[in-house]
């Protein structure tokens, strides 16, 4: 589904990509060809897509791991230990994978896009040095925390983890950073097509970073409370109805039903901010193509001819979301030439996906919050945990079409009004073989790593309790 | 000194201590590669790198980060002309780290065999890549510029592969010289990775030696610097080298470890010493490259502050490492 998206946002992109001159047999670097350009964007968008899942478990599943351990330590309870437990061991498959996985994208920012890095590289670098300072801090901490479980005491051994989850968030927050730097570049002057008078710091905190940092952490945060917590949903309807099981489902779901209607408000939030700093890009993802007062909220639809076909119509619901007016103007796609305009497809299609999966984990999280409320237990009816095993891949899919409404929505600009994607491709030939083998690469990187997760899920012991044991 | 010179040293320390953390990981695995039947020695390999090799690989991303970040040009100049190694090596930087993980994972025979195959495998050839790389820089086939270099020759010729060479030698001699005494705290005999440190030793040595030739023909200036003003750094590496086989024959496994870093450091030392203040040969400089001011001293804050966190833990990490418990089961 992921990758279906992803070649469907490259493909709608070919406006960017007849800038290119066509040159498939140049053997000296020339401009990259539209193939090249194409396998470059693909490349980025798979490994990218791939590791922002890892990513979002990295960030979010510390966090309740630490306080199931906590929880255990403090009530002596096996249920919770075995929790963290398995959890641990999970958490260690994942973050070795997204480690590789994270570390071929700094790799890529030089390989697929050296133009950005040549002129840039310096002003976005801050943040990574950051990042990199979270990511040996996480590492570090890891290995800690998982391979001395029982050399350490209870606290202590408590007290390693901790370091792990404040690092996977502050990593979050410097690579969004940047990311949000190339929507809003800041912090340096041009001269002669080199940059001077470079400010990190004003890069760093660019107008896009604090919607687009606060946005990210909370849906990682939901990705990880909502992926754990329909394994155990699907665990329960198979028929392990006990104890164990239970916790480990209402524990995360809990997490994602608190944060569920925040992430509403501060999705409505970053809307907000695309309306005032890049409308071109809020209108590509509510396929909005002329500038107007009333505009109204259109969801679905398909985009051709400069117009938006066949979607359901809010009448002036965009203008109200914008400015809680109906004779709020929206800026409309015709503000910009047709050549700086996103692809509206992908982009809006993006965006409702991401806006309806949101709403769904809200009336989700609502349905468990009323039922625990009349009468402190889980809904009776097994739809509850059948919608909640589908919100633990939904909370991943609302992830990635989040990401390709604001990576697509940037096109055809790598640094917004800076610089164009063309511009920052790789001119060396033969981008596409690369992709393909990068491509099969991740195809058995994700049987390898679905396999050994639900293997790791299967042999689940339900009891005795072995592990806990020795504490 | 100046702040890019000092980013510059502080890039090069992060790179020294990739190839003596990092790269002794890729060794373990070239030792769990050629380790036929006894399974022993995988069982070792793996309990030493296990707590380790996620924080040791962070230094490749710190080097490639101060790199973009300090001397952009330079950064994108490497990255597109050795487009092609360098997409090798992280492909097997992909399948290293996961297949490492998954062969811990999994407990069936075959899945072990098949991830421990793909770990081992692509803990040669990630060296090897990185190796070429290191080679098309020294011998200046990498021109500032996006891929303005050749794309193939770039990293296939006689530098690149001498360098491929040596860099899977060095990796495989430091772990062999570090298990040594990971095997005698594991209470097993540290024979076998004896044995094995002063072949590779010996065999590095002599491939180290026989370089000096081909960089003569291949790249007559990093053979220039290394034959003046690197000198000291090259004696100092044979020397050290040879003192290791001493310790070694000697068994003394921990002073060995000592020795053996320097020599590594010190080869290490004598590329950069060689073809200072050249960052791109034959003429690209540091200072033609280096970020504005602004960029260098905010970084260096940063690296600086970081390192005041990082070390003390990296220092528990290894610590608590040494005092794992072997596991022989």
């Amino acid at each position: 589904m992921m990758s279906a998206a992803v070649v469907s946002a490259a493909m709608a992109s070919d406006a960017v990509m007849s800038d290119a001159v066509m040159s498939p047999l140049a053997l000296a670097a020339g401009p990259a060809s539209p193939a090249d350009m194409l396998a470059a964007r693909l490349q980025m968008g798979l490994s990218l897509g791939w590791h922002i899942i890892l990513a979002c478990l990295g960030v979010g599943m510390p966090g309740l791991l630490l306080f199931v351990e906590w929880r255990a330590v403090r009530t002596g309870d096996a249920d919770l230990m075995l929790l963290a437990r398995r959890w641990a061991k999970a958490i260690g498959v994942l973050f070795a994978v997204g480690a590789v996985s994270g570390t071929i994208l700094s790799f890529e920012m030089g390989l697929l896009w050296p133009g950005l890095m040549d002129v840039y590289g310096q002003v976005i670098g801050v943040p990574f040095a950051m990042e990199g300072v979270a990511f040996f801090i996480e590492a570090i901490f890891l290995g800690i925390y998982l391979y001395a479980w029982d050399r350490l005491s209870p606290r202590t051994h408590l007290l390693s983890g901790v370091p792990i989850a404040i690092a996977g968030v502050s990593s979050a927050f410097f690579v969004v950073a940047a990311n949000a730097w190339m929507n809003q570049p800041r912090g340096f002057d041009l001269e002669n097509g080199r940059v001077t008078r470079v400010d990190p710091w004003a890069a760093m905190f660019n107008p896009a970073t604090p919607p687009q940092t606060i946005h990210m952490i909370v849906a990682a945060f939901m990705v990880a409370a909502f992926a754990t917590a329909g394994v155990y949903a699907v665990a329960l309807l198979r028929g392990h109805r006990d104890r164990y099981h239970r916790l480990g489902f209402l524990i995360p779901f809990t997490l994602g039903a608190v944060l569920s209607p925040i992430q509403i408000v501060v999705g409505d939030y970053a809307a907000k901010f695309l309306a005032e700093y890049q409308p071109a890009k809020l209108a590509a993802a509510e396929g909005l193509f002329l500038t107007r007062s009333h505009a109204p909220l259109s969801l679905g639809g398909i985009a051709y001819g400069d117009a938006l076909h066949y979607a359901v119509e809010i009448p002036s619901g965009l203008s109200m979301l914008v400015g809680f007016s109906p004779a709020t103007v929206v800026k409309g796609l015709d503000l910009v030439p047709p050549r700086d305009r996103a692809p509206v497809n992908p982009v809006h299609l993006g965006f409702d996906t991401m806006v309806g999966i949101g709403f769904f984990l809200l009336l989700l999280s609502a349905w468990l919050a009323l039922t625990w409320w009349r009468r402190r237990d889980l809904p009776r009816s097994p739809w509850f945990l059948r919608l909640a095993a589908v919100a633990g891949v939904a909370a991943v899919v609302a992830v990635e079409a989040g990401w390709i409404v604001t990576e697509v929505g940037r096109q055809p600009w790598i640094a917004y009004g800076r610089m164009r994607t063309v511009e920052a491709v790789n001119p060396a030939p033969g981008l596409w073989i690369g992709f393909l083998i990068v491509a099969l690469v991740y195809v058995v990187l994700t049987v390898a790593t679905v396999y050994v997760l639900r293997r790791m899920t299967r042999t689940a012991p339900v009891r005795p309790f072995a592990p806990q044991e020795r504490d | 000194m100046d702040a890019a010179q000092i980013l510059l040293v502080v890039m090069w320390v992060g790179l020294t201590l990739y190839a003596l953390l990092g790269g002794a990981d890729f060794g373990g695995g070239v030792w769990d590669l050629l380790a036929g039947r006894e399974h022993q020695n995988r069982k070792l390999i793996e309990h030493a790198i296990g707590p380790v090799w996620e924080a040791n690989h962070v230094w490749l991303i710190f080097v490639l980060v101060v790199l973009w970040t300090g001397f952009p040009p330079v950064f994108a100049a490497i990255m597109s002309t050795l487009y092609i190694p360098l997409t090798l090596a992280a492909l097997g930087i992909i399948f290293r780290g996961s297949a490492f993980v998954f062969r811990k994972a999994s407990t069936e025979w075959w899945q072990q065999r098949l991830f421990g195959a793909s770990f081992a495998i692509s803990s040669v050839l990630t060296p090897f890549f990185l190796g070429t790389v290191a080679g098309a820089i020294a011998s200046g086939r990498v021109p500032p510029g996006l891929a303005a270099g050749n794309l193939l020759s770039s990293w296939v010729n006689p530098t690149s592969m001498y360098g491929g060479v040596l860099a899977v030698g060095v990796c495989a001699y430091l772990a062999a010289v570090y298990l040594c005494d990971d095997a005698v705290r594991a209470g097993l005999d540290p024979a076998g990775f004896r044995r094995r440190a002063i072949g590779t030793g010996i065999v590095v040595g002599v491939v180290a030696l026989a370089g000096i030739a081909v960089l003569r023909l291949d790249a007559p200036a990093l053979f220039a610097g290394l034959t003046h003003r690197a000198l000291p750094a090259v004696v100092a590496s044979a020397a050290m080298g040879i003192a290791s086989l001493g310790l070694l024959l000697a068994r003394a496994y921990l002073l060995v470890r000592v020795t053996a870093i320097l020599a590594v450091t010190a080869v290490m030392w004598g590329w950069p010493l060689a073809q200072y203040p050249v960052m791109l040969p034959p003429a690209f400089t540091y200072r033609q490259a280096a970020a504005g001011p602004e960029v260098l001293v905010v970084t260096l804050i940063v690296l600086g502050v970081g390192a005041l966190l990082v070390l003390p833990a990296i220092a528990w990490l290894l610590a608590i490492q040494r005092r794992l418990p072997y596991d022989s089961g």
